[in-house]
């Protein structure tokens, strides 16, 4: 073996306490949540459910999940459906254009969010369309795009054009070849990109501050409103936790289909 | 399947796979067709509004009274108001520093987590840790910078009770936050890098005498500047362009966001100029990595 005993040893005490301090933060949230201790003063004591059953009568925080849910839910339609043509595209043609094109697919991750977000911003005022929950649709939907288009993109590359040329021999035409060779042979990446891209939108906070009209809250505007009123502490970690519980679950999933779509068993 | 087939008998049929077989004929058709939404989308909404951001920043705004409108006559007055203000030169700066800073940070915690998951953890735990290191990033944004207030909290919070010593809301504890919040995107992209790397490799610099020290900087570093240089854009970006975290801990640290945001809604031609700032440096950044071969591996 390459490394002694002792640096393995080194290694892995390493990367046990970095991970630790990945989710520390994520379950102190937690823990606080369920706190009957008030406010930021370390450790948290007690243990309560009362935040939770008062947080279920709040309508603040139950309004702006249907918000955050409603442009989530929208931004990733429209990400499914035009990032995986643009995986369809990039991945089985070779043309003129095609780097500038990949460029532009990888922008909208690779700027930091708030040109994004103003640059919608500053595009709507130069067209005079007024922000809306279509404005900040369209801005979620580009940024969501590229999150599919790379899942989709990735498969596609796994995936052997004799396949589609078995389907051609046997007599079928490019329709019955998408619908019932590829299509199937994608979904799992499809589902993927989409959790993945619902996920990103819903924690979205930049780009809503720039594109969304005064006064509409998402969840993660509704949490950054209230987390410096000392009263609403409690209610901030209950809704703050139960955005962690919600993104994990979708995410795990995707990352399960991911890995066992690759074989998973490197 | 023989169902689907069935139904395609008839009359229609015909006309369909004529249809069919002229667009799989007409590679530009289908080319186009699979193009045009995704093509329109990102040229006409998003290019579209950073050429629109672009020439708002030549703007200038007017006041008479107590209206303030925005004069659509080009000129440079905002990019002179951004260099010629010592304080917007400095929060540039500060921002730079602090976007350089959370890159090496992470990359010093990158480089030996990443070698653990790739070459030493087993097949198995492997996939684990992975996921492991992905999810967090998922895992609320905002949830996270809240519970860094809470923890980098002053007088009571963790860091203080448990080391007796806490960075505060300064520009320190900012770091420290976004080193913390970007950690995982350093992390796959080295990671990918190094499970890409034949073990063999390490072993016949071993073979030809090599300590792990010198293996490890004249065999895997240099395989892995385009993983380093591709973990880097997103550290970097995202650091560049982030203003929440400065909000959450009270706003005493001002960041090229912080401007752009505090300009947004009272002088939209200035918030635009100051947005061309990370621009430039990223546009400059991607340049670079395209010519390392880094854009491959995002």
């Amino acid at each position: 073996m390459f490394l002694s005993r002792p640096a393995r040893i080194v290694l892995r005490l390493f990367s046990v306490a970095v991970i630790a301090v990945l989710y520390f933060p994520l379950l102190y949230v937690m823990r606080l949540s369920v706190a009957t201790s008030h406010g930021f003063t370390w450790p948290p004591s007690g243990l309560t459910l009362e935040h939770w059953r008062s947080a279920t009568e709040a309508s603040g925080p139950r309004d702006a999940l249907g918000n955050s849910l409603t442009i989530a839910f929208w931004a990733t339609v429209v990400a499914l459906v035009l990032g995986s043509l643009a995986a369809a595209a990039l991945s089985r043609y070779r043309f003129f254009g095609r780097n500038v094109i990949n460029l532009m697919l990888v922008l909208p991750l690779a700027l930091p969010g708030i040109i994004t977000g103003i640059a919608f911003s500053s595009g709507f005022a130069r067209l005079g369309v007024d922000l809306s929950r279509a404005t900040l649709v369209t801005a979620h939907a580009t940024f969501c795009l590229v999150i599919v288009f790379n899942n989709v993109s990735a498969r596609m590359r796994q995936l052997s054009s004799s396949l589609d040329e078995a389907s051609a021999d046997l007599g079928a035409d490019q329709l019955q070849t998408f619908w019932y060779v590829r299509l199937p042979l994608l979904a799992s990446s499809l589902l993927a990109g989409g959790l993945l891209a619902f996920a990103l939108s819903f924690d979205e906070i930049i780009v809503t501050t720039f594109t969304a009209e005064g006064g509409f809250q998402t969840l993660p505007l509704w949490i950054f409103q209230n987390m410096f009123r000392d009263t609403s502490l409690p209610l901030v970690n209950v809704t703050a936790t139960f955005v962690v519980i919600v993104m994990i679950v979708p995410v795990y999933v995707a990352q399960r289909l991911t890995d066992v779509a690759s074989g998973g068993r490197t | 399947m023989g169902r689907g087939l069935d139904r395609d008998q008839g009359l229609s049929t015909s006309r369909r796979r004529r249809a069919a077989r002229f667009v799989s004929s007409h590679r530009g058709i289908r080319l186009g067709g699979l193009l045009a939404g995704p093509l329109l989308w990102l040229v006409v909404a998003y290019i579209g509004a950073l050429v629109a951001l672009l020439v708002t920043s030549l703007f200038h705004n007017e006041t008479t009274g107590i209206v303030t409108t925005i004069v659509t006559e080009p000129g440079l007055e905002n990019y002179r108001t951004i260099i010629d203000t010592p304080v917007y030169r400095d929060v540039a700066l500060r921002t730079v520093r602090a976007a350089a800073t959370v890159t090496l940070i992470d990359l010093a915690i990158a480089l030996p987590l990443a070698f653990f998951m790739a070459k030493v953890a087993s097949p198995r735990s492997k996939r684990r840790l992975v996921i492991a290191v992905t999810m967090p990033l998922w895992a609320g944004y905002l949830v996270k910078g809240y519970a860094w207030r809470a923890m980098l909290n002053p007088e009571s919070g963790l860091l203080r009770e448990a080391l007796g010593f806490s960075p505060g809301y300064g520009i320190w504890g900012t770091t420290i936050t976004l080193a913390y919040l970007w950690l995982p995107y350093m992390v796959i992209p080295i990671y990918a890098g190094l499970d890409r790397l034949p073990d063999s490799l390490l072993e016949a610099s071993t073979d030809l005498g090599g300590k792990a020290g010198r293996t490890i900087r004249s065999v895997v570093l240099p395989l892995l500047v385009p993983s380093i240089v591709a973990g880097s854009i997103f550290t970097f970006s995202l650091t560049l362009g982030d203003f929440y975290v400065n909000r959450i801990f009270g706003g005493t640290t001002q960041f090229i966001g912080n401007n752009i945001y505090s300009n947004f809604g009272v002088n939209l031609p200035l918030a635009a100029a100051f947005a061309t700032v990370p621009i430039l440096i990223m546009g400059g950044y991607l340049l670079a990595a395209r010519a390392s071969g880094a854009l491959e591996e995002i």
